[in-house]
């Protein structure tokens, strides 16, 4: 059973999912570089990005003010403004929309937090149903390393600091994104995401989501999607 | 006659780490829609109650300090989506009532709010909005002491606007909507939304309807007799039935 409205519109919605360090915003890039190639009109989404909130967040994130709630509430406002703006018409327009994170990023996050998961849950009622979600199953030493490996530092309320886990700001990050991470395996199934193995290698996996995307939306892709040119039937044939 | 639900507790699923039993304070909101004259009185309410020894908390919409300054910003432009709207809103009430309204609960004030989440919840079914998710959404509102809807026909709004600010506001008019083909015809639709969203609101939330067609003395005179029944009340009452 879905909670978010299904996708009346004539685009196609494509979200992933996973604790930081799965490797999904590679994988979506990755595809969207070759939806883009077949001709498909493609718009692009990310998580927490709206212009018209960010000062906010910025504010809350520095001086370190939010509450659960309020962190919830101001994520939710930054999907909104999004979807309303620019989401929603590119769905209209026909565009295939792929999205770097979702409502369910706020569903397995502000559960975490402390929230309840029957209120966040009707808090974002307003989302579209996406038409593939992608989840990428990645094991927490194998994230964790790709993580802590890379970056720089780690941000306060990326590793879960305002949950009081540790004073070590590594291990609040390891707690955090290991207790996301169950969240997630236990919506995995009831929300029906298509999920990945994301141990695998990065060719892999992108095999993987571009043969569940055209078995999925072969059709929509073919006739039903704006196309930025004409004619060149590619969607079935490109080779992953 | 107590029409709303026992003091301080949630409407739905409570805020993480709040403590109910520790709030001490009232909780006391005045509501109705623009230019009905609820600032005038909350400002004479809190002199008033200042002088009998109350301390006193004034919140008011969007002047939260997460949240304020960027709904303001977001009104400045022309992009903000009802939605979104509402749910900045939502965000700044949240901010306020856990790091102002809260606390100063738990220190004892009386606590004044220039509209709950009843405004939040009245300008989204204003906007065809899902009345059940924005008050689902609310739920982490605490149900006050006492909600007095100050109550006025647009006729009186258009008035108070005319004559005592000379203009309309594009959000007061609900422009971002356009309910009508100019400011004036736009007010008047809107503001009739929000009233009738309102006083649907009345009986399951326990509003106190108070006539604000009257003078701003009258208005004020009424609401302190109510405040002060409220406050005798809860000395009557035994502390042991808590």
């Amino acid at each position: 059973m879905s909670i978010l409205a299904p996708n009346r519109y004539k685009g196609k919605l494509i979200i992933v999912e996973g604790i930081d360090g799965s490797g999904k915003s590679t994988q979506l890039s990755l595809l969207s570089h070759w939806l883009r190639a077949q001709g498909i009109a493609v718009a692009f989404s990310e998580w927490n990005s709206s212009p018209l909130v960010r000062e906010t967040t910025r504010r809350g994130k520095k001086k370190q003010m939010f509450t659960p709630t309020t962190f919830s509430l101001i994520h939710a406002t930054d999907f909104a403004d999004r979807l309303e703006r620019y989401i929603i018409p590119m769905l209209k327009a026909g565009a295939l929309v792929c999205a770097d994170r979702y409502a369910y990023t706020a569903f397995a996050r502000d559960t975490v937090r402390g929230v309840s998961r029957r209120w966040v849950r009707n808090l974002y009622r307003f989302a579209v149903r996406p038409n593939l979600a992608f989840y990428f199953r990645v094991p927490l030493d194998v994230a964790l390393g790709r993580i802590l490996g890379g970056r720089a530092e780690i941000k306060y309320y990326e590793a879960g600091m305002d949950l009081g886990l540790s004073r070590n700001i590594e291990e609040s990050f390891r707690l955090f994104q290991g207790r996301i991470l169950e969240e997630y395996e236990s919506m995995a199934a009831e929300m029906g995401f298509h999920v990945i193995d994301a141990t695998g290698s990065i060719e892999q996996q992108q095999r993987e989501m571009r043969e569940i995307v055209l078995r999925e939306l072969g059709d929509s892709l073919r006739s039903g999607v704006l196309r930025t040119r004409e004619g060149d039937d590619g969607a079935d044939k490109a080779s992953a | 006659m107590v029409p709303t639900k026992r003091p301080l507790e949630f409407y739905g699923d409570p805020l993480p780490g709040v403590e109910t039993a520790e709030l001490q304070g009232k909780l006391i909101v005045i509501e109705g829609p623009d230019a009905v004259g609820r600032t005038t009185q909350i400002s004479a309410l809190r002199t008033w109650l200042e002088a009998q020894g109350h301390a006193v908390l004034d919140s008011g919409m969007a002047r939260s300090a997460l949240a304020g300054k960027g709904i303001q910003q977001a009104k400045e432009g022309n992009t903000l989506g009802p939605i979104t709207m509402t749910l900045y809103y939502a965000t700044d009430f949240a901010d306020r009532l856990e790091n102002e309204i809260i606390p100063a609960l738990r220190a004892g004030f009386v606590v004044l709010i220039d509209r709950y989440i009843f405004s939040i919840m009245a300008r989204a079914a204003a906007r065809n909005e899902d009345r059940r998710w924005i008050e689902q959404v609310s739920g982490f509102a605490l149900v006050p002491h006492a909600v007095y809807y100050l109550r006025a026909d647009v006729k009186d709004l258009v008035s108070r606007v005319v004559v005592g600010r000379g203009s309309f506001d594009f959000w007061e008019s609900g422009m971002d909507m356009r309910f009508g083909r100019d400011m004036y015809e736009s007010f008047v639709r809107y503001q009739s939304r929000l009233i009738r969203s309102l006083d649907r609101m009345e009986k399951r939330y326990g509003f106190e309807v108070i006539d604000a067609s009257k003078p701003p003395d009258q208005i004020f005179k009424e609401l302190q007799r109510r405040i002060v029944r409220l406050f005798a009340a809860k000395r009557r009452r035994p502390k042991a039935a808590a």
